[in-house]
């Protein structure tokens, strides 16, 4: 990589810098490298029982919850039991699907050699396959990690997230696309390796996909056979409280994981690249890619847990495979480092990230030019 | 042969409600026995017969298909969260529930000396199903013959304590190597059941305490015709360290091969068994033997013509990460060496050193 694209932080579009701006020079950015070598050899070293345990706490965590859930909704009909069950519910998802599955199914806990940490083995309470969400996230979107056209994480396929997507009319209805997204966001999630949208282009063939559309059609029926029939079948005649319940639980996961997620990559100050500038990384600029790339949330123990420590999203790229569970304590030398080398350390309370978010997605619906226009039209009024 | 730690039963009527868990993730929480995938056993009984060694009693759970006399499993021990697998013999006699293993110390070992220092009852191990050639045949011999030292004592324990706990009446000899009284496993076992049993012939011998037992020094064939006159004729199991075991196949070498069964009790390696570019590669699955080039062992994978799962190429992703059923590998980031059984490595970023089986 020898060029990074400056954040825009304002319309007209910043210029893409030159390999003059690149704040290190390749020796600097190679002992970049090796500090953070050090600092993930020591955690490598140092990984034992109090891991096991922790993640063996929140896995137990999560079954009580998920039990508890499905008892309290099977009895819906009550009223504070619907919405402690559906609290429950959630919870367990959301536990489920971030702070265990995709922790777990990084190698995270690997290590341990235990088949119940085990990231082949590991499937988890939501729409997507297991082994499509490995594939895609684990080597698409952590090796070529906010690389336009190679990383899908950037728009998912349906949104306009970055400048160097060409603008295009259909992009006029990104906020719209960006919240039916955040709704079902468990079927974007499922949805992402099928490149729906290069099929329609007509740049892959439908069949390709097939075998990967039966497996999503298969993890699909068997969620929604739960959720939507089992389940509720067992309250009888109250059905639809469960039922109720269970959507519920599984929309509030969505919107939860969608937020939490594009708050890792989208706020303002985070960066984008191209294939060609990203060709032969060294180490040292793989990892500064995954820095500027990244942006983190603040937030106290809980909140952490609760976003799978994808808050902690700058630590989680340059170490994917490190347990979750030390990222808060690693961020502190992480933040150091950045700082000494005079590089972005780019983190914020969730309000903060997740408005800025929200804000790109609603600047970029608009073509750049249309957007300066936009935008000096409104300072004008100012 | 592949070991299938995890194997999800077939998707019943309770595992639709379960869902992606099954029902074993929601009853481990209850009883880690209660699982019905995997097979693991609950330690009920530690006995510390010799100084260097532990027995332990110890309950499987419903998973458990039982063992032959003579056959080993493979038991995982977490020791500072990392689970570690070691074969032990059985030393209990066929269809019993509870199974019974001894472990005897090795210096350098990790688990052995885990095991010896802290296993205490209640404490949950992981069991492979049992495995193994050596084991007393169906159809019982007309005569047995039973050599053994160390820890080669507990298959021969086993398939002694299920013959005699059968009936058997037909002539059975011990020939026991051990160093002294001391540090010979199930020595007051065995004099109890020689004791009951005038078909079972007992010999010891204690290389460092001559004039101990009924032989004296390392095995001879000059022990064999007090264990058994005839001991041509008896289907001989053979058990211990590979001296002993070179010794006993020597004199079993002119056409008495075919009654001979032998298992070679040897620790774990501590050291590579060879350099990066020795060796060979065994992918076990695939049936497919390659001499080992020195390279990682995704590169090499491919270039026999698999096809293994793979990402980033650069240690990241663990898309490739595979089963390493024996050998020796070194990490090429970290320069890590291990020698571990049964560990899950990263094949893109793993060369081995020596020879190696991989779960592939």
């Amino acid at each position: 990589m020898t060029t990074a694209t400056l954040p825009s932080t304002a319309a007209p579009p910043a210029p893409a810098s030159t390999a003059d701006s690149l704040p290190l020079t390749p020796e600097q950015l190679e002992r970049f490298g090796e500090e953070l070598d050090a600092v993930r050899q020591r955690v490598l070293a140092d990984r034992g029982q109090r891991d096991v345990d922790y993640i063996r706490a929140v896995i137990r965590a999560q079954r009580g919850l998920e039990a508890a859930g499905r008892g309290l909704l099977w009895a819906g009909v009550f009223p504070p039991a619907w919405l402690a069950g559906t609290a429950a519910l959630s919870l367990s998802k959301i536990l489920d699907n971030m702070e265990i599955g995709h922790n777990v199914m990084h190698g995270q806990y690997e290590w341990t050699n235990d088949p119940q940490l085990s990231g082949k083995r590991f499937e988890w309470d939501t729409a997507c396959p297991a082994d499509q969400w490995r594939h895609s996230h684990n080597y698409m979107h952590h090796t070529h990690t906010n690389i336009v056209g190679k990383d899908r994480d950037i728009g998912y396929g349906i949104l306009r997230m970055s400048e160097d997507q060409p603008w295009h009319p259909y992009y006029l209805g990104n906020p719209l696309w960006a919240t039916l997204l955040a709704l079902f966001f468990e079927y974007g999630v499922a949805l992402h390796d099928l490149e729906v949208e290069r099929q329609v282009k007509g740049e892959i063939d439908r069949s390709e996909k097939r075998d990967m559309r039966r497996g999503i059609l298969r993890k699909v029926r068997r969620q929604a056979l739960k959720d939507y029939v089992f389940f509720p079948a067992l309250s009888g005649p109250f059905f639809v409280f469960p039922l109720a319940g269970n959507a519920t639980a599984n929309l509030v996961r969505n919107v939860w994981a969608f937020t939490i997620i594009f708050c890792g990559h989208f706020p303002e100050g985070t960066h984008e690249f191209s294939e060609e500038e990203t060709e032969n990384e060294t180490r040292g600029q793989w990892y500064f890619r995954q820095l500027l790339g990244s942006a983190n949330l603040s937030g106290g123990p809980l909140f952490h847990i609760l976003a799978g420590n994808l808050s902690f999203q700058i630590e989680h790229h340059l170490f994917p495979d490190l347990p979750a569970n030390r990222y808060a304590e690693i961020s502190v030398e992480v933040r150091e480092i950045c700082e000494r080398y005079g590089l972005p350390y780019n983190s914020g309370p969730l309000h903060r990230q997740f408005g800025s978010v929200v804000r790109k997605i609603c600047r970029l619906a608009l073509p750049e030019r249309g957007g300066a226009l936009v935008g000096r039209a409104i300072r004008a009024l100012v | 042969m592949a070991l299938k730690l995890a194997q999800r039963p077939k998707l019943g009527f309770l595992d639709a409600f379960a869902g992606p868990h099954g029902v074993d993730g929601y009853l481990e929480q209850i009883d880690p026995l209660l699982v019905r995938g995997e097979c693991r056993a609950a330690v009920s009984r530690v006995e510390r017969l010799t100084p260097e060694s532990v027995t332990l009693a110890l309950r499987p759970n419903r998973a458990w298909r039982g063992f032959r006399a003579g056959q080993f499993v493979r038991v995982a021990v977490e020791i500072d969260g990392v689970r570690h697998e070691r074969c032990y013999s059985p030393a209990s006699a066929e269809g019993r529930r509870e199974l019974e293993i001894t472990v005897k110390r090795h210096p350098q070992g990790l688990v052995s000396n885990f095991l010896v220092d802290r296993a205490r009852p209640g404490m949950v191990l992981g069991l492979s199903a049992a495995e193994g050639d050596f084991r007393l045949p169906e159809r019982r011999p007309d005569s047995v013959l039973l050599i053994g030292a160390g820890s080669g004592l507990t298959p021969l324990t086993a398939i002694l304590r299920t013959l005699l706990g059968a009936g058997y009446e037909r002539p059975v000899a011990l020939l026991h190597y051990a160093p002294d009284p001391e540090r010979a496993i199930y020595r007051g076992e065995l004099a109890r059941l020689a004791a009951a049993h005038p078909n079972f012939k007992l010999l010891r011998s204690y290389t460092r305490a001559p004039g101990l037992g009924e032989v004296d020094g390392h095995f001879s064939p000059t022990h064999l015709p007090q264990a058994d006159p005839c001991f041509t004729e008896a289907e001989t199991f053979a058990c211990g360290p590979p001296a002993l075991l070179d010794a006993v196949r020597g004199t079993w070498a002119n056409g008495l091969e075919h009654r001979l069964h032998v298992e070679s009790f040897v620790p774990p390696t501590f050291v590579p068994a060879g350099e990066a570019g020795e060796g060979a590669i065994r992918f076990a699955e695939s049936g497919v033997e390659v001499e080992n080039s020195g390279g990682s062992l995704l590169e090499q994978a491919e270039a026999a013509g698999l096809n293994p799962a793979y990402g980033c190429r650069m240690g990241i992703c663990h898309s490739c990460t595979c089963r390493k059923a024996a050998g020796t590998h070194k990490n090429l980031i970290t320069g890590e060496v291990s020698s571990a059984p049964g560990e899950e490595i990263q094949l893109c970023v793993s060369a081995a050193l020596g020879d190696i089986s991989i779960e592939l």
